[in-house]
């Protein structure tokens, strides 16, 4: 979601990205609604996969069957919604592979992706590469050739699967597991689509890569799954924004992302995440971070109905650093239920998590958060920090940090804080001219910059106007 | 003939329900400095927020005409932009906002209008360099950890950028060692122009020395109880406010006895 976005686009409910293909899209294959064992085998099948592959999938299908609805301190908030598994659809083609060409992509999803500013960032070369899914499967992905000269690999994962099985055999569901949660197992069985990333030891890359989510059908399930591999010594930025059109009814997204971050190596991993309101958005994110490697999330969650999503640090090794940047943004009728997790299964290890949340209206925001110190991690050093901006009266936010220290020799630091709009700070902005409007946006936005400073400028400039649209109507 | 800015009559003001001012009357011409000065509580403060339209100060009763308009009833955005200013005297921060960010946008609402990069940053500089603030402070937050007398600096160069026609001071000097207030206040008079018009609000005679007014009232228990040239101000720090409360203590005992 880079910047760019025409001004053409309906901006009903303040939500640019509400626009459907429904006249002109035209899928060539799409299952029934509803899970079973059937549809499982069926994804499989269209996709051609290895006896592995099909396997893994009716494997975590059972997992999610047996799997119970998460519930305590992880399942707190998806307990208040109805959410029906067999209303959705779990797979649907639009088109019948990746394009490299971006003029062989179906016209209608070529409109759709032009709406969003899609090419134009490649073409401006903000971006090394790009991917774009539409609802299952994506449509089209490219790389910046030297990259690819220097064995970058930036494929769908459906690709990957085809084209670098070894790569992918070794390392798919090693951070998460399917049976680890009832989504990842759901993910699992059905995934399709994501992004696989293998960046050779000592590459790096200098510019972002991009993947683009879109979900455009009713009902529709979006199950993606990401892999990144960064070998020793290498970096690499990923992006990810995701939009959907405003339906009545809900579709549900829930992605895999798996990142192996080895020695020496640093992830960053950013996700600008807007989807409509009538979206679940029920992710697991994972990395493994090796001796001395950096593993970074910044997680920006403004849209969707309810998000769940706790970005995890896994680090392993001695020297490893992992870091979350959480910007939850609340307004009415939604719930951020975000946070992160940090395992320190090792000693000298470093991890840092901030969080910012804004709810205004009836919007919740909710961070929860693990920190887990295992036996033996000596020196380790933790530091967690929440901030919460609440608009109007009615606004709420929550904070539900969990610790679990078993090793004594460790620094920890635990800081929040929950502040309301002052009526000084509103004042003073007013006294110098700008509207009560304008003034509730120049706080949100000073409140969020921690955070929005650490995205690239086209996204951080992106972002903030995300921000100043959802302000829009907040007050005044 | 001067130009009225200002002109209060009978205002009353009331915060959380207690009357805070009991009719106030003033009148400020462009080009004209006045000093409020009265002991604590006798109301300063109330005045300086109720004007700028402060959401707690509820005015009750009397006039306010601003350039010949009545203003009780607008937001304090709207009186900003049409060239009220009031320093703050305990000015708020705003975090991860900076000074320059601010700026620009407060020029630009007040204007009501874009303005060009080029006229901002030239006039942005030329202030700086008038209070003495170093450059890096643009790109401080606003308020954000500034000392005393950075604070009223910052405010004094909104002041400047802003170009208001009517600037409220509340208590500028306080706070300010002597070589802060002397700066503060060359910044001032250095800003000043004919059609500027000054209510200096203020404890102390000392910022008198420095920033020189035509008129002084006194203000206490809410209303003006003496009104004078700046031979007032010099009474006052000579003599302190005793002599001039008890000469209309029994004026005030009479007025205030209803509420009582």
């Amino acid at each position: 979601m880079v910047a760019k976005i025409t001004p053409q686009i309906s901006e009903q409910d303040g939500y640019k990205f509400g626009f459907n293909d429904n006249d002109r899209a035209t899928y060539t294959y799409r299952t029934e609604k509803g899970l079973n064992e059937d549809v499982v085998r069926e994804i499989s099948k269209a996709k051609d996969e290895p006896q592995w592959m099909t396997d893994f999938r009716l494997k975590s299908y059972h997992h999610f069957l047996e799997k119970p609805m998460p519930t305590g301190f992880w399942g707190g908030s998806i307990q208040n919604y109805d959410l029906n598994f067999d209303d959705i659809y779990y797979f649907a083609r639009a088109s019948d592979r990746a394009e490299g060409d971006w003029s062989d992509v179906p016209e209608y999803i070529k409109d759709t992706f032009d709406k969003l500013g899609i090419p134009e960032a490649e073409k401006n070369k903000l971006i090394a590469g790009v991917g774009a899914q539409y609802d299952s499967e994506v449509v089209y992905h490219s790389i910046r050739e030297d990259l690819e000269k220097l064995g970058v690999i930036f494929v769908d994962t459906d690709s990957a699967v085809r084209d670098y099985p070894e790569i992918v055999q070794q390392y798919f569901g090693t951070v998460i597991p399917p049976a680890d949660n009832k989504f990842a197992a759901l993910n699992s069985a059905v995934w399709s689509g994501g992004s696989f990333v293998y960046v050779p030891a000592g590459v790096k890359v200098d510019i972002p890569l991009q993947a683009y989510f879109r979900i455009n059908k009713e009902n529709m399930g979006q199950f993606e799954r990401t892999l990144i591999i960064a070998e020793e010594g290498s970096y690499v930025h990923y992006v990810e924004g995701c939009t959907a059109p405003s339906y009545s009814t809900d579709a549900l997204h829930s992605a895999v992302v798996e990142i192996i971050v080895k020695k020496g190596a640093r992830v960053r991993y950013t996700t600008i995440q807007n989807w409509s309101t009538n979206v679940f958005n029920l992710v697991t994110k994972r990395a493994a971070a090796y001796q001395d490697a950096v593993m970074e999330w910044v997680d920006g969650n403004l849209g969707s109905r309810l998000t769940m999503k706790y970005p995890s640090v896994y680090l392993m090794e001695p020297g490893a650093h992992g870091e979350v940047l959480s910007l939850a943004m609340a307004s009415d009728g939604q719930h951020q239920d975000a946070g992160a997790k940090m395992v320190h299964a090792a000693p000298d290890t470093t991890s840092t998590i901030i969080s910012k949340s804004v709810s205004r209206g009836s919007g919740r925001t909710s961070y929860r958060g693990a920190l887990k110190v295992y036996p033996g991690a000596k020196r380790s050093r933790a530091t967690v920090r929440c901030d919460a901006l609440l608009i109007d009266e009615k606004s709420r936010s929550d904070t539900y940090p969990l610790m679990e220290i078993e090793e004594e020799q460790v620094n920890i630091g635990h800081e929040a804080s929950v502040s309301r709009v002052g009526e000084e700070q509103l004042f003073y902005l007013q006294s110098r001219g700008l509207s009560e409007v304008d003034a509730t946006k120049m706080i949100v936005n000073g409140f969020v910059e921690p955070i929005v400073k650490e995205l690239p400028m086209e996204y951080a400039v992106e972002l903030n106007r995300l921000i100043e649209l959802q302000m829009e109507g907040a007050v005044g | 003939m001067a130009e009225e800015l200002l002109k209060i009559e009978g205002l009353t003001v009331s915060v959380e329900g207690k009357q805070i001012l009991n009719g106030v009357d003033l009148v400020v011409n462009r080009g004209e400095v006045h000093a409020i000065m009265g002991p604590n509580g006798s109301g300063k403060s109330t005045l300086a927020n109720a004007l700028m339209g402060h959401p707690r100060y509820a005015i009750t009763g009397g006039t306010v005409l601003f350039k010949g308009e009545e203003i009780s009833a607008l937001t304090p955005d709207k009186r900003a932009r049409k060239g009220l200013f009031l320093a703050f005297q305990y000015p708020t921060s705003i975090a991860g906002v900076t000074m320059v960010n601010f700026l620009r946008q407060a020029m630009k609402a007040v204007r009501g209008e874009d303005v060009p990069v080029r006229e901002f940053r030239e006039k942005l500089l030329a202030t700086m360099k008038l209070l003495k603030v170093d450059q890096e402070f643009a790109r401080r937050y606003v308020n954000e950890g500034f000392s005393g007398g950075e604070k009223k600096r910052a405010e004094i160069l909104q002041m400047g950028i802003l170009d208001p026609d009517l600037a409220i001071m509340d208590e500028t000097d306080s706070g300010l060692d002597i070589d802060a207030l002397r700066t503060v206040a060359e910044g001032v008079n250095a800003l000043t122009t004919p059609k500027l018009g000054i209510v200096l609000i203020t404890h102390y005679q000392r910022l008198l020395n420095y920033i020189k007014p035509q008129f002084v009232h006194i203000l206490y228990q809410g209303r003006m109880i003496e009104s004078g040239g700046p031979e007032l101000a010099l009474q006052l720090e000579a003599e302190g406010y005793d002599p001039i409360i008890e000469k209309y203590a029994p004026a005030l005992a009479g007025a205030t006895g209803e509420r009582a």
